[in-house]
């Protein structure tokens, strides 16, 4: 009873090594396949336009959002201290740093990550990507690539507009709501945040961001089972997939920017 | 059919398996060039598998593989990406990229394979629509045709780039009696006509009978019998005989392999 037991386990787990495996080789083939970009140009442009058009709207409102509440949360906290002006430096960089990038790659798997993998799977259930070898056209080269370079290109855009629009409703809820002072907002936001320390490393890490999720998300759909059924469980892998990793991902990236001192 | 000077194709002690399921077992195929030259056999004999094999998407475990006079069974990717420019093929389902109307369709291959001027390929795909008859359905989208019209266009697609040989697979499948009959003529017509060699893979009888040059029927990974029309009509083999008269049982079983009936129905313990 436990000798089957552990037989499962062990099949399962070869299976899931061997399908990372897959992943990986799928990933440097890729990365092999980055020249032939230049030759199909076109089809990164309507990727980065299609992958940000799906999440931009998205973006904005949750992003005002999440800026308005981190504008009640931090006023409360700063009150106690009798520290409210400084209210928009505790935004700006909890935004930058950390919910921006992480927030925005949450949305973008579950939004455009999902949709990448039910396309591509689709194109296999309906045998697009075999008709492609056929015609001589390799479908990682004109499918995959283009997609994960634009996911590359796009998050950190988004997460950029995601922190812009964040900072604006945490100055709503706290200059207009609350009444901080909209001078002590902006000045103390302006000589607190860095460039380099705080933006940059949010930028390199929705990079990251954008790497891992829409890897996954097109891994998913290349390697659909091609059944109607197949492709609904790879699109859900992806969104659970993207959202473990992207979590993992922040830690290691925050330790290694931030653990210092 | 044995003299090699004459084949496209030849096919030496196949054998390909799907995990325990044995799909080829040893076989012997050889495609006459410029024949029409059918695989028949029931369903799930292997014959999409087949054309898979001869298109390099998958690799066969044993035995030998020629086309055009080169042995493919130790080509690198590049060397079927150059020689699947020869091939074409027409996919069971159409496979039409849904995303771009017919017109772009079939200009698909020559945009990317070749580096012809937009008049150019304008002036090409529109003889190939032509020649499927569908040079007015040009602007519509995937999902505007029909399971027939998508099927031609998809055929237009796949001689886009002037092969030297055309796979169908299972053409005949879901058509009404009229594009039925046009499409026997029209891959009649664009084999003799462009110098083809045709492959076809179905199980539609009549449809083969009437059309092919040279039939093979495959049964459980073998040959089990092959032939001209005429002479596979007269061919004395049970196994022969019970397809083409389509009964359903015989040599050839119907059913996926199982135990014993009343083994299955009685025994409890052994679920599923
Ligand atoms: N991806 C796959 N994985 C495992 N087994 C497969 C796969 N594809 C096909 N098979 C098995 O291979 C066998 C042959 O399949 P194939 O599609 O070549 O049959 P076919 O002769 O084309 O049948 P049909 O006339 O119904 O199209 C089938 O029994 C099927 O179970
Ligand atoms: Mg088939």
């Amino acid at each position: 009873m436990i000798l089957q037991q552990l037989i499962i386990l062990g099949k399962a787990s070869r299976a899931w090594l061997e399908r990372l495996g897959r992943a990986y080789i799928l990933f440097a083939y890729m990365v092999w396949g980055i020249p032939s970009i230049f030759r199909r140009f076109h089809l990164f442009i309507q990727q980065v336009y299609f992958l940000g058009v799906f999440s931009f709207l998205l973006i904005l409102i949750a992003g005002f959002f999440v800026g308005m509440v981190m504008g009640f949360q931090g006023y409360h906290t700063l009150a106690k201290f009798g520290a409210e002006s400084s209210l928009g430096v505790v935004v700006a960089l909890s935004i930058v740093r950390e919910l921006g990038p992480v927030i925005t790659a949450l949305l973008f798997a579950g939004r455009a990550g999902s949709a990448l993998t039910a396309e591509i799977g689709l194109m296999k259930v309906t045998e697009q990507l075999a008709s492609m070898e056929m015609m001589a056209v390799d479908p990682v080269k004109q499918v995959l690539v283009p997609r994960l370079l634009a996911g590359i290109f796009v998050l950190p855009l988004l997460a950029a507009i995601f922190s812009a629009v964040g900072i604006l409703g945490g100055e709503f809820v706290g200059v207009a709501v609350l009444g901080v002072d909209s001078g002590a907002y902006w000045s103390q936001m302006q000589s607190s945040v860095d460039i380099y320390n705080d933006i940059l490393n949010g930028i390199v890490k929705s990079i990251f961001f954008g790497l891992i999720t829409t890897w996954i998300a097109v891994f998913e759909g290349y390697d659909t089972v091609p059944t109607s059924e197949g492709v609904s469980r790879a699109t859900t892998r992806t969104v659970v997939y993207s959202a473990l990793s992207v979590l993992a991902l922040d830690f290691i990236l925050t330790a290694l920017m931030f653990g210092e001192h | 059919m044995n003299d090699s000077n004459t084949s496209l194709i030849s096919i030496k002690d196949l054998v390909f398996h799907r995990g325990e399921q044995i799909i080829f077992d040893g076989t012997n195929i050889e495609i006459p060039k410029g024949k029409i030259t059918a695989i028949m056999g029931p369903s799930g004999t292997g014959k999409t598998t087949l054309l898979r094999l001869l298109g390099g998407q998958l690799p066969p475990l044993s035995g030998s593989i020629h086309i055009d006079g080169q042995d493919v069974g130790r080509f690198s990717r590049k060397q079927w990406y150059l020689l699947r420019r020869r091939m074409g093929m027409l996919f069971q389902s159409g496979a039409l990229l849904t995303d771009m109307n017919v017109f772009d369709n079939v200009a698909f291959p020559l945009r990317e394979n070749t580096a012809l001027n937009e008049r150019m390929i304008r002036h090409l795909v529109l003889m190939k629509l032509q020649a499927v008859g569908l040079r007015g359905a040009r602007t519509l989208m995937p999902a505007e045709l029909s399971g027939g019209m998508a099927r031609r266009v998809a055929l237009a697609r796949a001689i886009a780039l002037d092969p030297m040989m055309i796979m169908y697979d299972e053409p005949f499948t879901g058509q009404d009696p009229i594009s039925m009959g046009v499409l026997v003529k029209l891959i009649r017509s664009l084999n003799d006509t462009l110098h083809l060699t045709s492959i076809i893979v179905s199980h539609d009888i009549h449809e083969t009978l009437a059309i092919a040059d040279y039939i093979y029927i495959l049964s459980q990974g073998k040959v089990v019998g092959e032939g001209t029309p005429e002479n596979l009509q007269k061919n004395p083999s049970q196994w022969v005989q019970q397809f083409i008269h389509g009964m359903p049982d015989g040599p050839v079983h119907f059913d996926y392999p199982a135990v014993e009936y009343y083994q299955d129905v009685f025994s409890f313990e052994k679920t599923p």
